[in-house]
């Protein structure tokens, strides 16, 4: 057999040289991962791209998010970024109750349409208990009232050459001498063709709260919580997604985060 | 039997080495050190965004079903930094809840995260880009260690091998180790619980946490018993990753690092002469 080699000085050696490995790696050497125009980023983004390629190739166009009965709602549904938009023409609404709310759709359409409110609540309804998921890591179970997507582009009679609905909405994110960035989203028709997409002004069985996004908020339930927009005024059918912001489809594409969203 | 002809094989051999890792072995090997390094890092910074790990599908803000969190507070004495672990609460400043030269409040220190700030936007592109990487190269090992029969050879632990763990802890505790052509019993049953349980397990459980997986996939939830339990679950194999990562290097300095890395670089490996003969 072999004589050991490990002695004591070997020992304490080893540790030395995982203390020194440790502290290389507490460094801010990598941080220009973090400019968003460095050329390894752009290499390194492209997983995203591969994520969404692969996932809707594994997802069937129908396939449904998971569904939860009314005894897993246990807590309200947590508010999360814009939580009180105080733009002049939502506040303006929302002092009169959303009576004079309507929600559009434009652009390649048939016929541009708009609905109020009460005609939403008229038409054909889902009602759907999911499971928000925060792309900060929690999640939480809420039951979800709206008209499907489908229903309200069926109506407006989407265009051949559209490929994306893009969500306008009345909140103002950031601020500093810009002014803030109107929050907008945008999806594939897809996802805004998917039996789940609704546009919900309900939520757990009470009027949808100016929290959660009043008075219509759209749910994409195969999506992370910051692709579900709030405060939604307008509905543009698009043959592209990169006209707003900064070019990459949504608010938060437009600051690093991927945007289709889907892990 | 075939294998057991096959491992009765002689090996390729001069000057007192011996061909000891393929080329398969070796890249992959070093692809993963780098993949999991940067996993690593961004996945705490990914965590960070939410220092607290919870049981079920959802997180309790109402309830608690929270077995970890890092949080700081305001005390008489300044701000701390606390750790709660199945309800018991640790002062744990300058490491988890509060951190930093300017003391700031977040789960892991900045020296352990990539970017070293804040920025979830940016550990969530590098996370999963590595994680593609990661799996391409799962993947590729696989093959190439069914066909070159080093899964079966080398890595899975028979019952010979087992029969023998009581020799071999001894032989770890006195700190002798074999220098054998192969792996003893310590090693063929770390190893093959980091490559078959552990980074499979690592793979679903961050699967699970994916919303258009959980359509694609539903068994995914049902297996791990929820989004936050797999949320949870990744966290606790990381851990195991990392505890596996540190003994690996012990084990390595330990056991003659120049030897050691010239079998994962060249894949040639001194054997010691009196086992040479029976190696087994």
């Amino acid at each position: 057999m072999s004589k050991g080699v490990m002695t004591r000085r070997n020992l304490l050696r080893a540790s030395g040289s995982l203390v020194a490995a440790s502290t290389l790696a507490g460094c801010d050497q990598f941080d220009f991962l973090g400019q968003r125009d460095h050329k390894v980023r752009d290499v390194l983004e492209s997983a995203n791209s591969l994520t969404y390629r692969v996932q809707r190739m594994l997802l069937g166009p129908n396939a449904l998010a998971p569904e939860y009965a009314a005894s897993e709602i246990r807590q309200g549904q947590r508010p999360n970024g814009s939580t009180n938009p105080q733009t002049a023409e939502y506040l303006a609404l929302k002092a009169n109750d959303f009576a004079d709310y309507r929600l559009k759709i434009t652009g390649l359409v048939e016929r541009e349409v708009s609905f109020s409110l009460d005609e939403l609540r008229r038409m054909t309804a889902r009602t759907q208990i999911t499971r928000h998921d925060c792309v900060e890591g929690w999640s939480c179970i809420a039951k979800w009232t709206g008209t499907p997507l489908s229903v309200l582009l069926k109506e407006a009679g989407v265009k051949a050459g559209a490929k994306f609905a893009v969500f306008y909405c009345y909140d103002v994110l950031g601020g500093g001498l810009s002014g803030g960035e109107a929050y907008y989203e945008s999806c594939d028709l897809i996802d805004a063709n998917h039996p789940q997409t609704i546009a919900a002004y309900g939520l757990n069985d009470e009027v949808l709260p100016v929290s959660n996004g009043a008075p219509v908020r759209v749910r994409i339930e195969r999506a992370l919580g910051y692709k579900q927009p709030k405060y939604v005024y307008e509905i543009e059918l698009a043959a592209t997604n990169t006209q707003l912001g900064q070019g990459q489809g949504s608010y938060w594409a437009d600051h690093g985060y991927d945007w289709y969203a889907g892990i | 039997m075939a294998d057991e002809r096959a491992e009765k094989r002689p090996r390729k051999s001069r000057d007192g080495l011996v061909y000891r890792q393929s080329i398969w072995t070796r890249v992959t090997h070093w692809v993963w050190a780098v993949c999991l390094f940067f996993l690593l890092l961004t996945g705490l910074q990914i965590f960070n965004a939410h220092p607290t790990l919870y049981v079920g599908q959802e997180s309790g803000f109402e309830y608690n079903n929270a077995i970890l969190s890092m949080t700081a507070e305001n005390t008489a004495d300044g701000p701390r930094g606390y750790t709660t672990v199945f309800g018991h609460k640790f002062d744990s400043t300058g490491l988890f809840g509060l951190s930093g030269p300017r003391p700031s409040v977040q789960g892991f220190p900045g020296w352990a995260t990539i970017p070293s700030y804040r920025d979830l936007g940016t550990g969530r592109v590098v996370h999963f880009f590595f994680a593609w990487v990661f799996v391409g190269t799962m993947l590729i090992w696989l093959v190439a260690s069914v066909a070159n029969k080093h899964l079966w050879r080398d890595v899975v632990p028979k019952g010979r091998d087992l029969r023998r763990i009581g020799q071999d802890i001894r032989d770890h505790l006195r700190l002798r180790f074999d220098h054998g052509a192969k792996y003893n019993v310590l090693q063929k049953l770390s190893y093959s619980v980091v490559l078959l349980v552990l980074f499979p397990l690592m793979v679903l459980t961050g699967l699970s946490m994916s919303p258009a997986m959980n359509a694609a996939w539903p068994w995914l939830l049902e297996i791990f018993g929820g989004r936050q339990s797999a949320r949870t679950l990744h966290f606790a194999v990381m851990l195991l990753l990392v505890g596996f990562f540190i003994i690996h290097i012990l084990m390595v300095v330990a056991a003659g690092p120049i030897n050691e890395l010239r079998s994962m670089i060249t894949g040639w490996y001194r054997v010691k002469k009196t086992e040479t003969k029976s190696d087994e």
